[in-house]
C-alpha cells in the first residue's frame, strides 16, 4: 500500500508554544472508540478547542482566525503520554502534514513517521524564535524540503537543517508503507525464527 | 567479548536485521493487544488481505473502556460495546487467544500477562499501550507502540524499530516505611523530569530494586514511559524465579529447571557501558504526591509546591497553566488539602499487593463522609485473591465496595469519571488535564496515601496513620 509522498511543504503555521503536550490532550481517551482511521480531526485538542457546552474557545490557537496552514509548531516533548497513534491521526486528519518542535516523544515521532505526518526537530533557540515571529506575523511562510533535509523561512532568514534517518525519509519521499517493507521479508523473518528452533 | 548490557543482550538476539542508516528489524516474542488501539490494525490486514502471521504469540484482553460493574449484563454504550465485539471477532477469525469481559483470565493487559506466566524474562515484548514497560520487571525488552507497529506485528511478528540509548538508574539503600515503590518511581520522575529519559532504555538497578517484590518492580518500570523512557527493565533474579514458580502454567512447562537456570544468568556484564547514569539513594525518599500535570511535577507529600519554574519555551506558560488547572497556587502546601474521590487501580497499582496495603491502612477505620472510593482490581485474579485474603471484607467493614476489574478510572474511558473540578487522589500513572474525566483534577500517590485520603478525606501523611506492627 503506498501513502500520500512527502517531498516539499510551504505553509504558514499554528503555534502551540507549550511544554510536554501529552496525546490524552491532543485527542481525549473518551473519543477512542472508533474502529476506522478517519475523522479524528474533528475532536483534535477537543477540550482546549471547545468548552463543555461544546462552544469554540476563542483564545485556542485553532479558533484564531490569522492563524493557519499545515505545519503546528509545538513546544518541548511534544506527544508525551499515551501510544495512542489516534494523536497523530487527528493531526493529520485536521490537515497538519509537518509538526515542528525541539524534541518529540519516542512513540509520537514513530507514530507519526508511519502515517506520513513529518515530525521536523530544530534546536531550541530556532524553535523560539521561529514561535515568536509567527506571534508577530501570522502570514510567515515555512518550507520544509524533505529531500534536503531543511527548514526555511524567508521572511526571518532562518534556516536551519534537521535530522531523519534515511531509511524513514526514502519511505516519505516515496510513499511506501513500513508494514508492506515488512510484509516483503517474510520469508528472511522465517528463517530467523528457524535460526532460533522454530516459531514457538 | 566487549561487556554488553542485559537490553542490548536482549535487543541483539531479536535483530532479524539491521537497516542501513535505519530502524532495526526486531522480533516480538509476544505481543498483548486490547480493543482500543487494535481494530484499525486488523482493519489494515484485510485492506491488504493478508491474515495475521503467528497468531499464538498474541494474546488478546478487552479491559480499556470496559464498565467495572455489572459486567455480566451487555455494554450499554454503544460504541464501546462495538469496539469489544470487533476485538472478539477478530481473534476468533484470526486463532488469536482472547480473554473477554467476564472470563476467569480478563484483567488489565499489563496485570494479566505476568499473572498467567505469558511474560517471561529474555523476551521482546509489544502492546498497542505505553505502560507496556510494565513486563521490563521480569528482565524483558517491553515498550509501548502505536496501532501501525500493531499491524505490522500482526503482519509479519516483527517491527521496524531504531535502538534506543542505554541508561541505568541505581538506587541504593532501603526505603522508608510507609514508602513504596510507587512513591520512589514518582520520586524519580520529579527529579528527571517527564521528558528527562527520552530516547534511552532505562535499567533499574541498586540494592533498594533487588529487594523488592515483583509486584513492586512492576510499578517501577511501568512509569518508566512517564519520564519519556522507551522502556525500563530489571535483570531477573531468585524474586523473579520465586514469582514464576508458583505460576501453575509455568510449572507445567518442562523446561521450567532449566529456564530459570538461563534467567539467572541474564544480567549486564560488569564494565558494561551506559550512555547515562544517575544514583539515588533509597533512604531519603518520601511518600510523593503529584501537584500538577504531568507525572514529573510531584513532590513531597508535606513538600511544597515550587514558586516558579524554569523559564523555556513555554516553561513558566506550562507551569502556570497546570497550577490554574489544579486550581493550586506557587508555593503552596498541600497536606491536609481536601479530596473528592479516592481510585485504587490501574497497571501501576492494580496488583494484590496494592490491595494488600491499602486494606493495611484502612482495617479498623472508616472511609471519610464524602469520598467516594474506586477500588478497582487489576485483574479476574486479583479480585479473588483479595476475597480469599479477606481484603475484601476489609474493605467492607471500613465503608468500602470492591469494582470489577478494568482500566476505569485511569482513563475514564468506562463511565468511572471523576466529575469536573473535583479532586482525585489516584494510584495510577498519569495527571493530565482531563485524564479522568474532563475538569477532573488528578493527585497521583501510592496506595497508602490514597488510602490515607480514603479515610482522612484529605491529603494525608501515610507515615502518621501507619500501624508501629506493620
Ligand atoms: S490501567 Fe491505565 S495505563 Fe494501564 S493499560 Fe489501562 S488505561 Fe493504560
Amino acid at each position: 500500500m503506498n501513502r500520500r509522498k512527502f517531498t516539499i511543504l510551504e505553509s504558514t503555521c499554528v503555534p502551540l508554544p507549550l511544554e510536554n503536550v501529552d496525546t490524552d490532550q491532543i485527542i481525549p481517551a473518551r473519543f477512542l472508540s472508533a474502529t476506522s482511521r478517519e475523522e479524528f480531526g474533528k475532536n483534535l485538542f477537543r477540550d482546549w478547542r471547545y468548552d463543555k457546552n461544546g462552544n469554540e474557545i476563542k483564545d485556542f490557537v485553532l479558533n484564531r482566525p490569522e492563524y493557519g496552514g499545515s505545519i503546528l509548531v509545538a513546544g518541548s516533548n511534544f506527544g508525551c503520554g499515551s501510544s495512542r497513534e489516534h494523536a497523530v491521526w487527528a493531526i493529520a486528519d485536521y490537515g497538519f502534514r509537518a509538526v515542528v518542535s525541539d524534541s518529540f516523544a519516542d512513540i509520537f515521532r514513530n507514530n507519526a513517521l508511519n502515517n506520513g505526518l513529518l515530525p521536523v526537530e530544530i534546536p531550541t533557540g530556532m524553535l523560539s524564535d521561529l514561535t515568536e515571529q509567527i506571534g508577530a506575523n501570522p502570514g510567515i511562510i515555512v518550507k520544509i524540503d524533505l529531500e534536503r533535509q531543511i527548514i526555511t523561512a524567508d521572511e526571518t532568514g532562518m534556516s536551519v537543517p534537521f535530522a531523519i534517518n534515511s531509511f524513514r525519509k526514502q519511505c516519505l519521499l516515496s510513499g511506501l508503507d513500513n508494514i508492506s517493507f515488512l510484509v516483503n521479508m517474510r520469508s528472511r523473518i522465517i528463517e530467523y525464527e528457524k535460526s532460533r528452533g522454530g516459531p514457538g | 567479548m566487549e561487556p554488553r548490557t542485559l537490553f542490548d543482550k536482549i535487543w541483539d538476539a531479536h535483530t532479524v536485521k539491521s537497516v542501513e542508516d535505519g530502524p532495526d528489524v526486531l522480533y516480538i516474542d509476544r505481543h498483548y493487544i486490547h480493543e482500543v488501539t487494535s481494530p484499525q490494525a486488523f482493519l489494515g490486514l484485510r485492506q491488504r488481505s493478508i491474515g495475521v502471521f503467528r497468531p499464538e504469540k498474541t494474546t488478546a484482553v478487552a479491559d480499556h473502556n470496559i464498565p467495572t460493574t455489572d459486567q455480566h449484563l451487555p455494554i450499554r454504550d454503544a460504541v464501546s460495546r462495538a469496539q469489544v465485539e470487533a476485538l472478539a471477532d477478530n481473534c476468533r477469525v484470526a486463532g488469536i487467544e482472547y480473554f473477554g469481559i467476564g472470563h476467569h483470565n480478563n484483567g488489565i493487559v499489563h496485570v494479566t500477562g505476568p499473572e498467567l506466566g505469558k511474560t517471561l524474562p529474555g523476551m521482546t515484548i509489544v502492546c498497542g499501550d505505553s505502560h507496556t514497560s510494565t513486563h521490563g520487571a521480569f528482565g524483558t525488552i517491553a515498550f509501548g507502540i502505536g496501532t501501525s507497529e500493531v499491524e505490522m506485528v500482526l503482519a509479519t511478528q516483527c517491527i521496524l524499530q531504531a535502538r534506543p540509548g542505554r541508561m541505568r538508574i541505581t538506587v541504593n539503600g532501603e526505603l522508608s516505611k510507609g514508602v513504596t515503590s510507587k512513591d520512589l518511581i514518582l520520586y524519580i520522575i520529579s527529579s528527571v523530569s517527564t521528558s528527562g529519559a527520552a530516547g534511552y532504555f532505562v535499567e533499574y538497578a541498586g540494592e533498594a530494586i533487588k529487594s523488592l517484590s515483583m509486584e513492586a518492580r512492576m510499578t517501577i518500570c511501568n512509569m518508566s514511559i512517564e519520564m519519556g523512557a522507551r522502556g525500563g527493565l530489571i535483570a531477573p533474579d531468585e524474586i523473579t524465579a520465586d514469582y514464576l514458580s508458583r505460576i501453575p502454567s509455568f510449572n507445567r512447562n518442562p523446561e521450567a529447571v532449566s529456564l530459570t537456570e538461563n534467567w539467572l544468568s541474564l544480567r549486564t556484564d560488569p564494565g558494561a557501558v551506559f550512555d547515562r547514569e544517575l544514583e539515588f539513594d533509597a533512604s531519603s525518599v518520601p511518600p510523593m504526591i503529584t501537584w500538577g500535570t504531568n507525572p514529573g511535577m510531584g513532590m513531597a507529600v508535606d513538600g511544597k509546591i515550587p514558586e516558579a519554574d524554569q523559564p523555556g519555551p513555554g516553561g513558566n506558560d506550562s507551569f502556570l497553566k497546570a497550577l490554574e488547572y489544579m486550581d493550586f497556587k506557587p508555593g503552596m502546601k498541600l497536606l491536609g488539602y481536601p479530596v473528592d474521590y479516592v481510585f485504587l487501580g490501574s497497571c501501576t497499582n492494580g496488583r494484590i499487593e496494592d490491595l494488600r496495603a491499602f486494606a493495611s491502612m484502612v482495617e479498623g477505620r472508616q472511609k471519610a463522609p464524602g469520598v467516594t472510593v474506586l477500588i478497582v482490581p487489576g485483574s479476574q485474579q486479583v479480585a479473588r485473591q483479595a476475597e480469599e485474603e479477606g481484603l475484601t471484607e476489609i474493605f467492607k467493614r471500613a465503608g468500602f465496595a470492591m469494582r470489577q476489574p478494568g482500566c476505569s478510572s485511569c482513563l475514564a474511558m468506562n463511565d468511572d469519571k471523576i466529575p469536573p473540578g473535583k479532586y482525585a487522589v489516584s494510584t495510577s500513572n498519569r495527571n493530565f488535564e482531563g485524564r479522568q474525566g474532563p475538569g477532573a483534577r488528578t493527585i497521583l500517590a501510592g496506595p497508602l496515601a490514597a488510602a490515607t485520603a480514603a479515610v482522612t478525606g484529605r491529603i494525608t501523611d501515610p507515615r502518621k496513620l501507619i500501624r508501629v506492627c506493620d
